[in-house]
């Protein structure tokens, strides 16, 4: 992978080389950055988002560990209490599991328990979600178990200048920070000039603005959002795209704002939709928009089902027809939707 | 037991070989599965001569003092819980060695790791006995200030603070400071997978840790046999290429010197040091705890006659280190301090509904603003109440 010169001038660039270029721009400002995980030195991470960063600072700013993933995040607390920032990779969605003990009883709740005499600034990266043909343990959509978590921010970038600004962000930020790659984005490329900063955490970014429905996505599904909202515009459809960007802090306002504009919602989330993110966006929804909305909230979604096979994964994943069809579902002629009429006895 | 404050070379992150550029044997790194022992169950001198040195007289005679105060405390913390003023206490009595030892064994800002059972220790560190309480007494999860004290928050959870204090001690390492870490867990905490976890990074990341293992032969109810088929926990240590050793954790003269050395090997930037110190949880598990369900008055008795106190006073009064005096001179210092916590203790804590959300974030996100404003709108009613 050929680095970016994060010298400011435009260039086509990737989300994991936008990536690395953040990391490496933090660990040039700031010696008490350290990057550590699995693969992540001579290798440069199984997605090379820490490509030549130990060539470049040494090994001991950028090293591999042995293989444990409560052993990683637990010894990134104790260096963060001792001052340093560490930002640790998870080499996989799944394989982060081990670590959540650590995540939820710890890195989570150090700053409470302490009544804020210990702050954990440090980052776990984690490459998440489908979209590449992953096997099974590769895939998964984990950011419900983590947004679920108070204490923790969760952050997923959707475009390439949000992966390098969240990154950078993330590691400039006092609380602990859950920063989901989506694995499906990593190839995909924009012309950029790094460094750039976008806006802070907290906010939503309105990526196509429109007057009819408000389609709210984060991670991966901004892409599809936006593709969908491109086909419904064949269709006499003027969609807004949200993108969360920061799913903790979360944005009320912006989604809030456009809602209440369009009348319409559309939730689009790869992960299981029960209990999810995307349940918490529609429950916000309705909550601050109820007076304003022509029709449900609707969600799309990944099934409640375990992540399927690669083979089987396009069947699983919310796409633009089933994103068209939830539109179809908005109720322009006043009619109920005729899907939910059996959901009660 | 301040020492010189060497600032050691970073090690190869790989690095954890010899002198000789072998790793060490399982001989070198255990070098007997026998607990060392400096005295007889009775206080008397053991003849074997030990490859540790002993503790300076004044040492011994400031753990004594420590040990005294620290036993009336946690029989204090009993009594206040069975007044209901704790929601909770695990009791340490009958491991008294091991918590004085540990904080002896430390410099003032090297950094302790302490588990719930701890309590003793973190009074005998210095920290307010009611800031120590305030997570059994329940109006707070930590009462002290961890980075003043050096001393994380007591972990609840099993073992997941060792791996904490192997990446405190390798920040500190990589610092220059000279500071070491000293992470305590039960018998029980080493089957957990993080303990593992912990001695395998101290290892390869060659952190200053020692990680003292109190076995009190029970997790709650489960006895060691059910707990490990390993010849002894230390042997754990040698899987990972980690110094250990056992001693007996009722033998204040032994536990202070194998813990004084464990934590020079650890300063001097040979990495980390087990220590397994063999000794037992005279009390339940916790008030709420039975163990007449799992294991007999008998065993408590044996156990009860090599009792840590009576060893060490025996062994100073024998070398003349101890009078009548300064016995009484302890328990009244012990009763002292017992009396003041309860008074302490009997006033209700203050507390500040309000400051639930401070510091879930470094700064408040708007939803936990409004959910201050939420319980703010339901405190102002209920001050309305007639």
């Amino acid at each position: 992978m050929t680095t970016t010169a994060t010298t400011g001038t435009t260039s086509t660039t990737s989300m994991a080389q936008a990536l690395n270029a953040a990391l490496r721009d933090a660990m040039d400002g700031d010696d008490q950055v350290i990057v550590f995980g699995e693969d992540v030195g001579a290798l440069g991470g199984v997605f090379r988002v820490t490509d030549g960063l130990t060539d470049k600072f040494g090994d001991d700013r950028c090293f591999d560990t042995p293989l444990a993933e409560a052993g990683i995040v637990g010894f990134a607390v104790g260096m963060a209490m001792g001052g340093f920032r560490p930002v640790v990779e998870m080499q996989f969605d799944a394989f982060a599991y081990p670590a959540f003990e650590q995540i939820a009883s710890h890195v989570a709740k150090t700053r409470n328990r302490t009544r804020g005499q210990v702050g954990l600034p440090l980052v776990i990266r984690i490459p998440y979600a489908g979209g590449i043909g992953g096997v099974e343990h590769h895939c998964d959509s984990s950011e419900g178990y983590y947004a679920h978590t108070p204490g923790l921010k969760v952050v997923t970038p959707a475009t390439v200048a949000d992966a390098y600004s969240l990154l950078r962000e993330a590691i400039e930020d006092p609380d602990p920070v859950i920063f989901l790659e989506p694995k499906k984005l990593y190839w995909s490329k924009a012309d950029v000039a790094l460094p750039a900063r976008a806006e802070p955490f907290g906010r939503a970014a309105i990526r196509r603005s429109g007057a009819d429905a408000t389609l709210v996505a984060y991670g991966p599904s901004v892409p599809v959002a936006l593709e969908a909202a491109e086909a419904a515009a064949g269709e006499g459809w003027d969609l807004e795209v949200v993108d969360l960007r920061t799913i903790v802090p979360f944005d009320d306002a912006t989604v809030v704002a456009s809602v209440r504009r369009t009348g319409r919602c559309v939730v689009v989330s790869e992960a299981a939709g029960f209990a999810g993110v995307g349940a918490e966006v529609a429950a916000r929804v309705q909550e601050r928009c109820f007076h304003s909305l022509q029709a449900p909230v609707l969600r799309v979604t990944g099934f409640d089902i375990p992540y399927p096979p690669p083979m089987l994964e396009r069947h699983h994943l919310p796409n633009v027809d089933r994103i068209l069809d939830a539109l179809d579902r908005l109720q322009r002629d006043d009619e109920p939707d005729t899907r939910f009429l059996g959901g009660a006895a | 037991m301040a020492g010189p404050r060497p600032k050691a070379p970073l090690p190869s992150p790989a690095g954890r070989s010899t002198a000789e550029g072998r790793p060490p044997s399982a001989e070198e790194l255990l070098p007997s599965a026998e607990p060392v022992r400096f005295l007889t169950d009775s206080g008397a001198v053991v003849r074997r001569r030990s490859a540790y040195r002993a503790p300076d007289e004044a040492l011994l005679r400031r753990a004594y003092r420590r040990m005294v105060v620290g036993r009336r405390f946690d029989a204090q913390a009993t009594a206040l819980t069975k007044q209901g003023r704790l929601a909770v206490y695990p009791s340490s009595h009958g491991q008294e060695a091991c918590q004085i030892g540990a904080v002896l064994a430390l410099n003032e800002d090297d950094w302790l790791f302490p588990t719930y059972r701890e309590s003793m220790a973190l009074v005998a560190r210095g920290i307010d006995p009611v800031e120590v309480l305030a997570l059994l007494r329940g109006n707070a999860h930590c009462g002290y200030d961890p980075e003043r004290h050096h001393t994380a928050p007591q972990c609840t959870p099993l073992a997941t603070q060792s791996v904490h204090a192997a990446g405190l001690a390798y920040a500190e390492r990589r610092k220059g400071t000279g500071r070491v870490a000293l992470a305590c867990v039960g018998d029980g905490a080493t089957s957990e997978g993080d303990f593992h976890e912990a001695l395998n990074f101290a290892a390869v990341f060659k952190a200053p840790v020692v990680f003292l293992v109190q076995n009190n032969q029970y997790a709650i109810s489960v006895p060691l046999d059910r707990q490990t088929a390993a010849p002894s926990l230390a042997h754990k240590g040698v899987g990972y290429g980690v110094r250990s050793e056992r001693v007996d954790g009722n033998d204040p003269v032994a536990v202070l010197a194998v813990l004084g050395a464990a934590v020079e090997h650890a300063r001097s930037g040979d990495g980390p040091f087990l220590v397994e110190a063999c000794t037992y949880r005279l009390e339940a598990h916790t008030n709420a705890d039975d163990p007449s369900r799992y294991r007999t008055e008998g065993e408590a008795a044996r156990w009860r006659r090599r009792d840590p106190v009576a060893r060490l006073e025996a062994h100073l009064r024998r070398r003349g280190l101890l009078t009548d005096e300064d016995v009484e001179a302890c328990a009244a210092e012990a009763e002292e301090f017992a009396s003041r916590l309860r008074e302490r203790m009997n006033a209700d804590p203050e507390l500040v509904p309000l400051g639930m959300f401070d510091h879930v974030y470094g700064t408040p996100t708007p939803q936990l603003d409004e959910q201050r404003a939420l319980l703010r709108t339901e405190l102002e009613a209920e001050e309305a109440l007639p």
